[in-house]
């Protein structure tokens, strides 16, 4: 949409509403079980929990003691237990062991569990094997969206990932349907839903059998298009190195739900602090989607700024003064607060970031995605592993140099394999095993051997009705081409000119000008034409399950015309990292667009490959 | 009436559901010989027979309807009989053992917010309540003290969201609720009663009448903490029947009482009015009325509405009438209809008075009145520019079905006040109960009601019904539902499956299902068929992994081991399901499962995590070796060659754990070597490099590592002397520099190569080196990079050269 011009980007609807929603159906489930009564809180639902309803609304609702769910006796003297979790089996089962050991004691209690954002069969199941089924009552908190910022909305369901892209595993893709119909009933209809990637088209589907099912309300849209994305399609990107601010701060000290806490050494303090980094925070809306390289100079004069709004005390007289003092000191020592905080991690990432090491990491992890110097690249990888630097990292540098190349040849396959074993132990055997289901790490196979592991896969596949089902091995035959695809979208850069990271002219900025991930250019191209069409080689290479739809409402009219026309929801299913955010933020600024991010969870490449280890001592 | 009743209501059980419900009728009750049981009938509101059968259970004491149109037949033993409007049988259930041998005395069924319930008093003087019949919980109320057989008179309240009961025993009134039981006095009862013969509630639960052996009537609320009035009534013997008749907001509430033949109407206001019947009649107390019901007639009794009353008095100048007045003229092309219409207007009340009209309409129950104030109240709009035409236009509608389920065939006699209190919903589900499909569908089309709420439920009722029709073929019952339903939005075809099913027709079932588009509804219905194969391939169309879930479960409680795991083998989505499940709950599943499919490499990957878990050594082994033989049979030689690797290097650590007491026992490769060298057991640290094969360039790297953590500045130069090092002399230089040793640092400058000279004099500070290297070579980068770490103060001599040489590198 190129000669719609540069219009303004629209301003993202108000999704304070999903809070409010979960909130007060959090409040009546509790009052559900009336009197006082003790919460035990999945340790992965605390803080997303806290974002919705804090210890105060908690407490206001008869909630006595919060526990966080520790697979341990319980301690507590409360008549009435409640859980707060997610549907995992682990979890059911230590609470039927809770039970049990009540039952043993002699000991009556009321017990209540809250499964969010819903509950599973196998929970219930469980439940019965345990002889427990009666004595526990359960309920269903659909929390589905947990808005993390003006334009992320987060799932929070890290486990999305390796349930669904290794274990095969679809229970989640409902879930994600629900989330989606929830969005479109509220922001909806959308007018056209643009996706790739078979859980893509599942969601899809489960989401549009609820539109079916369910009442439909004419109603202004706020949201025009869906495009949405299976991880899968793009590995590439979320293991690549970040290097725009807000990634690196993800990578460095692990963002979590929306929050960050930095240590002593950010604060120069003796105490941590946790700080909440979104748009309301104004120093770090500025500096996020920034290149690191350019941080520096942007908090410097942020604080010479900063000084001169100081300096208008000097020459006040007393009332100009008291003005002051009421309204603006206090904004403008709140940014003087985060200002320090900033420059503090950024001096934190500085020194470990710019050390000889990771300038070799990146021009190794660029080199690669040039298909530049591969031999060398495999040569420090090796070094990379030897010295034994970094457990993930190493195996982040070998699944780059898999998905970039395609698999490795086998000679190298084998001794890198043996060399990591070697360094981190046997148990990594096993991470080897997901890792080549996931097809991030294989070895190149003779032409013949492949082609027989994809006709029985693909035999498999057609067996079944109408191709509507997932093999759970089907990426084992998955190839990644991506240097097939990297030539097709032009993903790198022409090398030899100069990338001014200060004024980038493409979404490459957030790799340093060396690449521009695949994900947000294939959105960018979809929207642009406005479909697949003209996409047909890409999507081949990318194993196909495109598809574009328009919805019921006279969508097509409205295009381009009305704000929320430019308003698009992009949803990563498996995740998505901070880069790609950054990435699509600069791409709606160029085009008018304004993104709206739902993911499954917030990634990177550290949580994306600890998600695979199979064995965590 | 359309029944013909030979000897009038006498002796005969009845009970009339409100809004205009069916009603039921057992003649005598009490006959138990075989030759002649009493005879159970069901009619409509009109008379029309619904149902006829012999009754063939034992004694009923009393018949009541519920809300969906039910008919409770409570017996003598505490039975509670369920038939529906046809006289088929539903259910049955009890109100308790004990009722057993003290026999039920009385029973009443009332209806709450929760639903209908049956409260029943037994010979025992007990009570005992159930509030919802279909979510039955039984309440044995308290006893009341002093009370010997039934009690004179009693009723059922809901109060608190709690129903309780209200017993008079004499001239003591007590209130019973789940644990107490609590005497009251109703405020201002006259003194010369002695005992309370009877009482009723009025619809709305918020009023209470009494009637007292003095023959007067107190009425008040039924909470007794406020009098209304009482009234006496000359009458001393007990009434037969007593109902409250008052429409919602009225001012004019009375108490309708009738004795044999003789019914009064006692007026809050004190006022009364007799009435005499020629024959036995029964009271329907409803909302906003009472219905009287005798062999001949259907009555309405009741206050006649203020809209009404305001046109049709005698001589009336409220708006309404003159409006009323005017259109007639109009109609007769008078002028006096200008006249009438200005004496509105000039009091500014033609809207009131359209107002008037439309509502006393809604009050009509003759279709021409209703017309005639309709045509009125439309002649009234047409003078006014801003009247919203809403009311008039939804009173025409609900008029218009009001009108159409009066009609004697249908037989639903409904105020407008109950219509607009029962709901569209209900009354299209009241029409269902009766079969009146067609009816139904019409209305539903009419109100515009939503599809699913209205025709898609109509019809989904008209399918139940049609696949109980025994007579018919299955496949023709199917063809004719799945023509007649279509695809009308939000039918679950999953439900009539079901009701097939119920029937016993599981063909027929199957065949409906069929047309269910949702693949996820037919599962649970296949499953309760046992055609688990088909549920599971539907389930997994389904993409919902939660249904999936449930057949494998369901399929693996059924089946035998080696079906089971067959019948997964040719779902792979199952299969892998099943497999998470296992993983977490039944680790030995998992190994047999992988066993049947001959899965070698998951085989050993299963060994291989199972031997973690495992502390003691030996079966930790045991279980590598087995990995191992997996691996081999799998043909992934290098899994096994890492695991028979692991194996040795656990024997190697258990060796060195009993020889020199040092515990590595876990350690990976490198880890173990690390410590060895660390612990400077050089020695076997070169076993193991050998033993495993160990590249050069890792030993070298930790080997160097090592010492320089050690601080053994001897034994490095040492080592880096032994051979040339395959790492090149670069790293010693830097490890050195980070252990700030930059002497050490120094004796390997001169070894690295070329390409890394002047790295290597920085990283010891030497800029002198570092210049006459980068000169050296030459290269212009190499000597910007010096360049950049001099200080020109003091390096300045430095400075010019490197500068120099820059210029000449840049010439070339």
């Amino acid at each position: 949409m190129a000669h719609t011009g540069r219009k303004d980007a629209p301003e993202p609807p108000d999704f304070a509403l999903l809070k409010r929603l979960a909130k007060d159906q959090l409040i009546y489930l509790l009052e559900q079980l009336p009197g006082r009564k003790d919460l035990f809180i999945d340790a992965d639902l605390m803080s997303p929990l806290d974002r919705i309803a804090n210890v105060t609304t908690l407490k206001q609702h008869e909630v006595d003691k919060l526990y966080k769910v520790e697979f341990k006796p319980v301690v507590s003297v409360s008549d009435q237990l409640c859980f707060l979790i997610r549907p995992r089996i682990q979890t059911v089962k230590w609470i039927a062991d809770v039970v049990n050991s009540d039952k043993a004691t002699g000991r009556f209690r009321r017990y209540k569990i809250i499964f969010t954002p819903q509950k599973f069969y196998a929970c219930d199941t469980v439940l019965e094997e345990q002889g427990v089924y009666g004595d526990v009552t359960s309920d269903e908190w659909a929390f589905y969206l947990l808005p993390l910022d003006d334009d992320i909305i987060s799932l929070e369901l890290p486990e999305f990932f390796r349930d669904y892209f290794l274990e095969g595993d679809q229970r989640w893709v409902s879930t994600a349907g629900s989330a989606l119909h929830l969005l479109h009933s509220l922001y909806g209809p959308f007018s056209k839903v643009y996706g790739i990637g078979r859980c893509a088209k599942m969601v899809y589907e489960s989401w549009r059998e609820q539109v079916e099912d369910g009442e439909q309300k004419a109603q202004q849209p706020e949201i025009g298009n869906v495009f949405l994305i299976d991880r899968d399609v793009d590995f590439v990107t979320p293991l690549c190195s970040q290097v725009v601010y807000e990634g690196l701060v993800d990578d460095i000290f692990r963002i979590k739900c929306g929050s960050v806490e930095f240590g002593p050494e950010v604060t120069s303090s003796d105490k941590g602090v946790k700080v909440m980094l979104n748009s309301q925070d104004k120093v770090f809306d500025e500096i996020r989607n920034e290149h690191f390289s350019n941080v520096f100079g942007f908090l410097s004069q942020k604080a010479r700024s900063l000084q001169t709004a100081y300096d208008k005390r000097r020459g006040m007289d007393i009332k100009q003064m008291k003005t002051f003092v009421s309204e603006e000191l206090k904004g403008l020592k709140q940014e003087h607060r985060l200002l320090s905080l900033h420059i503090g991690a950024s001096e934190s990432i500085m020194k470990k970031k710019t050390k000889q090491d990771f300038q070799e990491l990146l021009k190794t992890e660029h080199s690669l995605l040039e298909d530049f110097e591969v031999r060398e690249c495999i040569g420090f990888i090796e070094e990379h592993i030897n010295r034994q630097v970094s457990m993930i990292d190493s195996l982040r540098l070998l699944c780059l140099l898999s998905l970039t190349e395609n698999g490795l040849l086998p000679k190298d396959y084998r001794s890198l394999k043996a060399q990591y074993l070697q360094s981190y132990g046997i148990e990594h055997l096993l991470t080897f095993a997901n890792l080549r289901q996931m097809g991030l790490l294989v070895e190149q196979q003779p032409g013949e051997a492949l082609t027989a592991v994809e006709s029985k896969v693909g035999k498999l596949v057609n067996d079944k009705t109408a191709g509507k089902l997932t093999d759970a091995f089907s990426s084992l035959a998955k190839k990644s081409n991506f240097r097939a695809l990297s030539k097709k979208l032009m993903l790198i850069p022409k090398t030899g000119e100069e990338y001014d990271l200060r004024v980038p002219r493409d979404m490459a900025y957030i790799f340093s000008g060396a690449y521009i991930p695949l994900s947000c250019k294939l959105i960018e191209q979809v929207l642009e034409r406005d479909g697949w069409t003209g996409l047909e080689e890409v999507t081949r290479l990318l194993n196909g399950h495109e598809f574009a739809v328009t919805g019921g409402t006279s969508g097509t009219e409205a295009r381009n015309k009305t704000d929320p026309q430019r308003i698009i929801l992009v949803m990563f299913l498996g995740g998505c990292t901070y880069s790609e955010i950054s990435a699509l933020r600069f791409l709606g600024r160029e085009k008018g667009y304004k993104f709206i991010v739902v993911t499954t969870a917030i990634t990177n490449s550290s949580r994306l490959l600890e998600s695979l280890l199979e064995y965590q001592a | 009436m359309g029944w013909n009743l030979k000897d009038g209501l006498r002796d005969c059980l009845i009970a009339a559901a409100p809004y205009g419900g069916p009603i039921a009728l057992l003649r005598e009750p009490q006959r138990r010989s075989p030759s002649a049981r009493p005879q159970l009938e069901i009619y409509s509101a009109s008379g029309g027979t619904l149902a006829s059968f012999p009754w063939k259970s034992g004694v009923v004491k009393q018949l009541g309807w519920t809300v969906c149109d039910d008919l409770l037949c409570i017996q003598e033993d505490g039975t509670v009989l369920v038939y529906d409007l046809f006289g088929s049988f539903k259910r049955h259930f009890s109100m308790g053992n004990e009722v057993g041998q003290s026999q039920v005395v009385e029973a009443k069924v009332f209806h709450s917010p929760y639903g209908t319930g049956v409260a029943i008093v037994t010979g025992a003087s007990r009570f005992t309540l159930a509030t919802n019949i279909d979510d039955l919980k039984l309440r044995r109320l308290p006893e009341v003290p002093g009370l010997q057989g039934a009690p004179s008179c009693w009723a059922v309240l809901t109060q608190d969201r709690q129903s309780k009961v209200l017993v008079a025993n004499g001239a003591d009134l007590f209130i019973l609720d789940y644990g107490t039981c609590t005497a009251v006095s109703p405020p201002g009862l006259s003194p010369q009663a002695t005992s309370i013969i009877h009482m009723c509630v009025s619809f709305s639960y918020k009023y209470l009448a009494l009637f007292t052996d003095s023959g007067h009537v107190w009425m008040g609320t039924s909470n007794l903490r406020e009098k209304l009035s009482e009234v006496e009534t000359k009458v001393r013997n007990p009434p037969r029947q007593m109902a409250w008749c008052r429409r919602p907001k009225s001012q004019q509430a009375s108490v309708v009482i009738m004795w044999d033949r003789y019914l009064l109407v006692v007026g809050v206001c004190k006022d009364t009015i007799p009435f005499h019947f020629e024959d036995d009649s029964v009271l329907v107390p409803e909302l906003d009325s009472v219905r009287i019901i005798n062999a001949t007639n259907h009555e309405l009794l009741q206050e006649v509405p203020a809209a009404c009353e305001e046109i049709f008095k005698i001589a009336s100048m409220a708006p309404g009438a003159l409006l009323l007045e005017a259109h007639k003229e109009y109609e007769k092309e008078s002028q006096k209809a200008d006249e009438y219409l200005r004496e509105i207007k000039e009091q500014n009340l033609l809207g009131e008075a359209v107002k008037q009209c439309v509502e006393a309409a809604g009050h009509e129950h003759e279709a021409e009145t209703q017309k005639t104030l309709l045509r009125a109240a439309s002649f009234g709009k047409c003078f006014l520019s801003n009247f919203s035409p809403e009311p008039f236009v939804s009173m025409c509608r609900d008029l218009r079905v009001l009108n159409a389920v009066r009609d004697y065939t249908v037989g639903i006699p409904l105020t407008h006040t109950q219509f607009k209190q029962m709901t569209v919903q209900v009354l299209t589900d009241r029409l269902v109960y009766r079969r009146l499909y067609p009816l139904a569908i019409e209305i539903c089309r009419y109100l515009k009601t939503p599809e699913y709420q209205g025709v898609s439920r109509v019809l989904k009722h008209w399918a139940c019904c049609k696949v109980q029709q025994k007579e018919e073929a299955d496949e023709v019952i199917a063809r004719t539902i799945s023509l007649k339903l279509g695809d009308a939005a939000g039918i679950s075809y999953s439900e009539i499956a079901n009701k097939a099913y119920e029937c016993g027709r599981t063909e027929l079932a199957i065949k409906l299902l069929e047309f269910e588009p949702r693949s996820g509804e037919q599962v649970p219905l296949l499953l309760r068929m046992k055609r688990s194969q088909l549920a599971l391939s539907k389930a997994i169309e389904s993409g919902d992994t939660d249904l999936v879930y449930t057949v494998v479960t369901y399929l693996k409680n059924e089946m035998n081991r080696g079906d089971f795991f067959m019948t997964l083998r040719n779902q792979p989505v199952a299969l892998s399901l099943y497999r998470q499940f296992c993983k977490h709950q039944e680790q030995d599943t998992l190994k047999d499962l992988f066993n049947q499919d001959d899965d070698h490499q998951e085989l050993g990957n299963f060994y291989v995590k199972a031997s973690y878990k495992e502390k003691r050594l030996e079966a930790r082994m045991s279980l590598l070796q087995s990995a191992v033989d997996e691996y081999n049979k799998a043909k992934n030689e290098f899994a096994a060659k890492a695991t028979e690797d692991e194996m040795r290097l656990l024997r190697f650590q258990r060796k060195l754990e009993e020889d020199k007491g040092e515990y590595l026992l876990g350690f990976s490769l490198h880890d173990t070597l690390s410590t060895l060298l660390s612990l400077g057991l050089h020695k076997l640290a070169e076993q193991l490099y050998k033993d495993f094969r160990v590249p050069d360039k890792r030993y070298w790297w930790l080997k160097l590592t090592a010492l320089a953590d050690k601080a053994d500045w001897e034994e490095l130069e040492k080592f880096a002397k032994s051979k040339k090092s395959p790492i090149g002399y670069m790293p010693f230089v830097e490890v050195c520099v980070k252990r700030n040793n930059k002497f050490e640092a120094k004796k390997y400058v001169s070894k690295v190569t070329p390409e890394q000279k002047v790295k290597a004099h920085l990283a010891v500070g030497d800029l002198e080196g570092a210049a006459d290297a980068a000169i050296e070579r030459r290269n212009e980068g190499e000597i910007s990079t010096v360049l950049s770490r001099c200080t020109p103060a003091t390096d300045r001599t430095l400075v010019e050269r490197l500068n120099r040489a820059k210029a000449t590198a840049t010439k070339k």
